[in-house]
């Protein structure tokens, strides 16, 4: 039984929207215009607490712009025509999601500029490794006659001394 | 000379040139989506009237509506008695109406008849009029985002400039005279 109001919790809880901040007097008697207006609502930023949507904001301006938003729809405008409209007085920066335009060129194409510019750097260095490396650098070179002899005399040095203080640093 | 060691160092330099930039902007004082564009029309009310006040119960203000913002150079200053920042800048206000002459016109927002009252009457009453909005409808038609707001208005009713926040001695010398001056002329 315990299991089973859980379950029935679990799935109602899943299933919903989070009520945001929309209080029950604003909320629209047509619950497809209500739906509208929550779906321009997540896409406007609360002006005043500018990281939350005036959907979440319990700000008085959120309040008044959602309700504004509803009167909107109540007069037959489109989603593109509210958002306009609150666009007109507030500019972009309203939009949570910034248009594509020349003053945002920089915002859109700005990672996949940096993205592109750091993968040519990387290739142009695996490239130049790799002609490093063709060119014999990764093979080394044998030893000239005399570094034969020096190596051979460090070696002998070594084994004489016993490796009691060939253990140093 | 091989210069290719102090590619890292001009990486950094340009990178904190950049975030020093950043951080020296205001991310709250964006530009008016209305700058050089027509004010909004609007007819707000006067103050309203409240019973046992000093001026007999009459409303206050005057009302204020698009139509007084044709023919001069003009500020108009939103504001509320709840405001705490209006108070910082209602000193600048009335030395610019008292001082320099200039029209300012008050957009009272969202405040009670008698508050806004008690406020203009203790703290002095600089505006050519006043419009009463109740709703908040009429500032978000300017596109105000809180309250104190002021804009600098043409003669032709055209909205040049925005302020956001009290209004300071700089701002007064700074930008918000020389522009009227500017605009006068």
């Amino acid at each position: 039984m315990r299991a089973a109001v859980f379950l029935v919790a679990l799935v109602l809880a899943l299933g919903t929207r989070g009520a945001g901040a929309v209080e029950p007097s604003e909320v629209l008697s047509d619950p497809v215009l209500e739906e509208r207006a929550r779906e321009i609502s997540l896409g406007l930023r609360c002006l005043v607490c500018q990281n939350q949507t005036i959907d979440d904001s319990n700000a008085g301006l959120a309040k008044d712009l959602r309700i504004l938003v509803r009167e909107r729809l109540l007069a037959g405008d489109s989603d593109q025509e509210v958002m306009a409209f609150v666009t007109d007085r507030y500019g972009d920066f309203v939009l949570l999601k910034p248009p594509l335009k020349a003053g945002t060129a920089l915002l859109w194409f700005g990672p996949g500029v940096i993205f592109l510019l750091g993968a040519m750097g990387l290739m142009r260095f695996y490239i130049n490794r790799r002609r490093e490396m063709a060119e014999g650098g990764a093979i080394p070179k044998p030893l000239s006659g005399t570094e034969k002899k020096r190596l051979k005399a460090l070696l002998t040095e070594d084994a004489g001394e016993d490796g009691a203080e060939g253990d140093g640093p | 000379m091989n210069l290719k060691f102090l590619l890292p160092a001009a990486i950094f330099a340009a990178i904190a040139v950049a975030f020093a930039v950043g951080l020296t902007l205001d991310s709250q004082r964006l530009p008016s989506a209305l700058i050089d564009k027509p004010a909004p029309r609007f007819d707000l009310p006067p103050i309203a009237a409240v019973d046992g006040t000093g001026d007999n119960g009459e409303p206050y203000g005057g009302g204020f509506s698009s139509d007084d913002l044709e023919g001069r150079v003009s500020l108009v200053n939103v504001f509320a008695s709840w405001c705490v920042p209006c108070r910082v800048e209602h000193p600048q206000l009335m030395s610019l109406a008292d001082d320099h002459g200039v029209t300012i016109f008050g957009i009272n927002q969202k405040d009670k008849a008698k508050d806004a009252r008690d406020w203009l009457g203790r703290h002095g009453d600089p505006y050519r009029a006043i419009g009463a909005d109740v709703t908040g409808r009429t500032s978000i038609d300017w596109g105000v985002y809180g309250v104190p707001e002021t804009f600098v208005v043409d003669a032709k009713g055209r909205i040049r400039y925005r302020h956001v926040g009290p209004i300071m001695e700089r701002d007064l010398t700074g930008t918000i005279l020389p522009l009227i001056a500017e605009l006068g002329s």
